[in-house]
């Protein structure tokens, strides 16, 4: 007998308490908890939580978004930045920096060496101060916002939802996910938190601002 | 030395509680760490109003899963291969080993196969000991998790779920850098920020060069045969997207039904773990995907006692720990003696019902799995701070109740069944208590000082040692009641 079929009957001979017409569904899971706790203003909540682990987030309405972006990588000293495809063109920021395209895709080696990644992501979460991509346009395969050390990410505030139920009820598992909440981290030392590992050690988030909208919104 | 689920040649919880109790250091470095998490904990939880909804509906979604176990691993068999990932099984700890070993071997071709892998914290790997196992074939296996990595410098043991090196503070974990980390910086402060600086240059070449990744996962949806490893260091993102092939080891009762079902393990999970809103990373994947990250993925889905504790009706809650650490960080006797007094991968409150029954309850209490359910003071704090509901305390009685149970077959009786015999027969009859309770008193105050009975000599002493009793009154409430209330003594 395989292992497959061993351990299938051993779950099945250990549940013999359960009624055979018994279906999954059939045991209740009450979900009265709340869709979302970030309330009205979600982006104001995600500006928040952003912050809260020591990344910076900037609400910035489009026309000024490419000279956003540009004083953004220039103030970090990037030199060498990855853009992924599919980052609309009317957003590439100019500065003294180079931009780098992942088409041929650069070597493990190479993105090592890249000082910056500038990404688009799927959508922010705001109560938890997250960002997630998803590898869909401007966002890239998942090592370009892993390996340079500095990750510029935009979204548009439409695309921020209130909290985790909102997201992923928007998300495509079939995709490559990665929920990005702050920059790398860890609480080894001590169970205290400082910013810093294998990951991004900066993060910048710039929120585009829809055009004849007001900030507060 | 991360060897096992349960660790040979470690003592019973007593002797290695009593040893751990006279270490300072030890006590000083736990109290700081688990004080601190234990406040973010509570800070962060006490946002959701509905936090008790939330753990609710968890506890709610365990239950279904493990009810319909065999259902749900046969459909993310399924996903997982239309995914276009290779699914194993192993029965125990011996299969999941070989199975990873051949797998890693066969990455390298003619030439050999790979000699190396970068690892993801994972508590699946270290239950089965992975490590030794591959080390054994000559593989070398690279933790990259801080914690773990300071652990495997020092050839220590692990001694929390989720920080294993939670019993070293800065300075110590410094001096192991120094001494045992061949690239170590000069000049190395005890910051957390500078120690967190070597590890991302010590392991930096070693992510970039690797071939294999193994990692474990803190949950598997059925339904669409994604797996996610939530984490915070990015070691986690560089080891399941950089090299060719991923294997992920999980323990059966990882699965979830849904995809939608995340939105409760992932709202409970970071706030319960560390204190966080959110972790800074969470990956998730299904199957491979073209173009980014490995292009060979195996899922080894792993039973190793797990099939054997679901027969428990009453114990098979524990398998629904999602490896959050709060029972641990809340509990009175983990907090005084440490991890590793429980003398396995899994310790405090959650390891002294998941340990016994992973390894078998009753076995042979040599290995001292069986002293892990009396290593509580049953307060419940565990169960309240628990974010799952897994009624730890009731799981420990149970436990209790089995391993005395197991100990009733035996031949030369114990000291323990000795006295309950001789109880039960002081118990039965009223002129036999009554006798006792005179014989107590005056025993009593003859052994007692200050009002307390002390250490015992012979055979007491074990039970002694570590109780003080108050001295028993002169005179008991039966007797009072007899001397007041002689019209109302009728029988």
């Amino acid at each position: 007998m395989s292992s497959r079929e061993t351990m299938l009957g051993r779950i099945r001979a250990a549940l013999a308490d359960v009624p055979a017409e018994e279906r999954p569904e059939d045991v209740p899971v009450p979900r009265d908890y709340r869709r979302s706790h970030a309330g009205a203003d979600v982006v104001g909540r995600f500006a928040e939580r952003v912050a809260d682990y020591q990344a910076t987030v900037r609400l910035v309405a489009e026309p000024e978004l490419a000279a956003a972006l540009g004083a953004a990588l220039t103030e970090r000293g990037a030199r060498q930045v990855v853009v992924p495809e599919g980052f609309r063109a009317e957003w590439l920021p100019a500065g003294p920096f180079t931009v780098l395209s992942d088409d041929p895709q650069l070597t493990t080696g190479q993105l090592d060496a890249t000082d910056a990644v500038l990404s688009t992501a799927a959508l922010g979460i705001a109560e938890t101060g997250t960002l997630v991509l998803d590898g869909g346009p401007g966002q890239g395969r998942r090592a370009l916002t892993l390996l340079p050390d500095y990750h510029l990410c935009v979204l548009r505030a439409d695309q921020v939802v209130g909290d985790l139920p909102e997201a992923l009820e928007r998300l495509d598992p079939r995709r490559p996910l990665t929920f990005i909440s702050g920059p790398s981290a860890t609480s080894d030392i001590e169970l205290d938190r400082v910013e810093g590992v294998h990951g991004p050690r900066t993060l910048d988030v710039v929120v585009v601002t829809e055009p004849g909208r007001s900030k507060e919104e | 030395m991360s060897d096992g689920l349960v660790w040979l040649g470690t003592p019973a919880f007593p002797q290695a509680a009593r040893k751990a109790l006279t270490d300072t250091q030890l006590r000083r470095n736990l109290r700081k760490a688990t004080g601190t998490i234990r406040d973010k904990r509570l800070r962060v939880s006490a946002e959701l109003d509905d936090w008790e909804q939330l753990r609710d509906s968890a506890a709610a979604l365990k239950l279904r899963t493990l009810r319909h176990l065999d259902r749900y691993l046969e459909q993310l068999e399924a996903s997982v291969t239309a995914a276009g990932g290779t699914v194993h099984w192993a029965a125990d700890a011996a299969e999941a080993n070989r199975i990873v070993v051949e797998l890693v071997k066969a990455t390298g071709g003619p030439d050999g196969g790979t000699r190396e892998v970068v690892k993801v914290k994972s508590m699946a790997t270290q239950e089965i000991g992975l490590n030794e196992a591959l080390a054994a074939e000559g593989i070398a296996a690279y933790e990259t998790d801080l914690a773990e990595l300071i652990v495997q410098l020092a050839d220590d043991r692990p001694s929390h779920i989720l920080v294993p090196a939670i019993h070293r503070n800065r300075a110590e974990i410094r001096e192991i850098f120094r001494t045992r980390m061949a690239d170590v910086p000069a000049e190395l402060t005890d910051e957390p920020r500078a120690l967190a600086e070597a590890a991302r240059l010590h392991l930096r070449e070693k992510f970039l060069r690797a071939k294999v990744a193994i990692s474990g996962a803190n949950f598997a949806v059925a339904e669409t045969g994604t797996v996610l490893v939530v984490e915070s260091e990015g070691n986690g993102r560089m080891c399941l997207t950089l090299p060719e092939t991923l294997i992920t080891v999980m323990g059966v009762e990882k699965v979830v039904p849904s995809f939608a079902d995340l939105e409760v393990f992932l709202q409970l999970l970071p706030r319960s773990a560390t204190g966080e809103r959110m972790n800074p990373y969470t990956s998730a994947w299904t199957g491979v995907h073209e173009g980014d990250g490995p292009s060979t993925f195996h899922l080894v889905l792993l039973d190793n006692g797990r099939t054997a504790t679901l027969a428990d009706q009453v114990g098979r809650q524990a398998l629904g720990c999602i490896r959050c650490s709060a029972c641990l960080n809340v509990c009175p006797v983990y907090e005084r003696v440490g991890g590793h007094a429980y003398g396995s991968v899994y310790p405090g409150p959650i390891g002294a019902i998941l340990t016994p029954q992973l390894a078998g309850v009753g076995r042979g209490s040599e290995d001292g799995a069986d002293s892990l359910p009396f290593a509580s003071t049953l307060c419940g704090a565990c169960y309240d701070a628990c974010p799952v509901k897994i009624n730890i305390p009731e799981v420990l009685v149970h436990l209790r109740a089995k391993v005395v149970d197991a100990k009733r077959g035996r031949t030369v009786p114990t000291m323990e069944s000795l006295v309950m015999r001789a109880a039960t027969q002081v118990l039965a009859a009223p002129g036999r208590l009554s006798m006792a309770q005179k014989a107590g008193a005056l025993g009593g105050r003859l052994v007692g000082r200050g009002g307390r009975i002390g250490p015992l000599p012979g055979p007491f002493h074990a039970w002694s040692d570590t109780r003080d009793l108050p001295v028993p009154p002169a005179e008991s409430f039966r007797a009072w009641w007899q001397r007041t209330h002689p019209e109302e003594t009728g029988r």
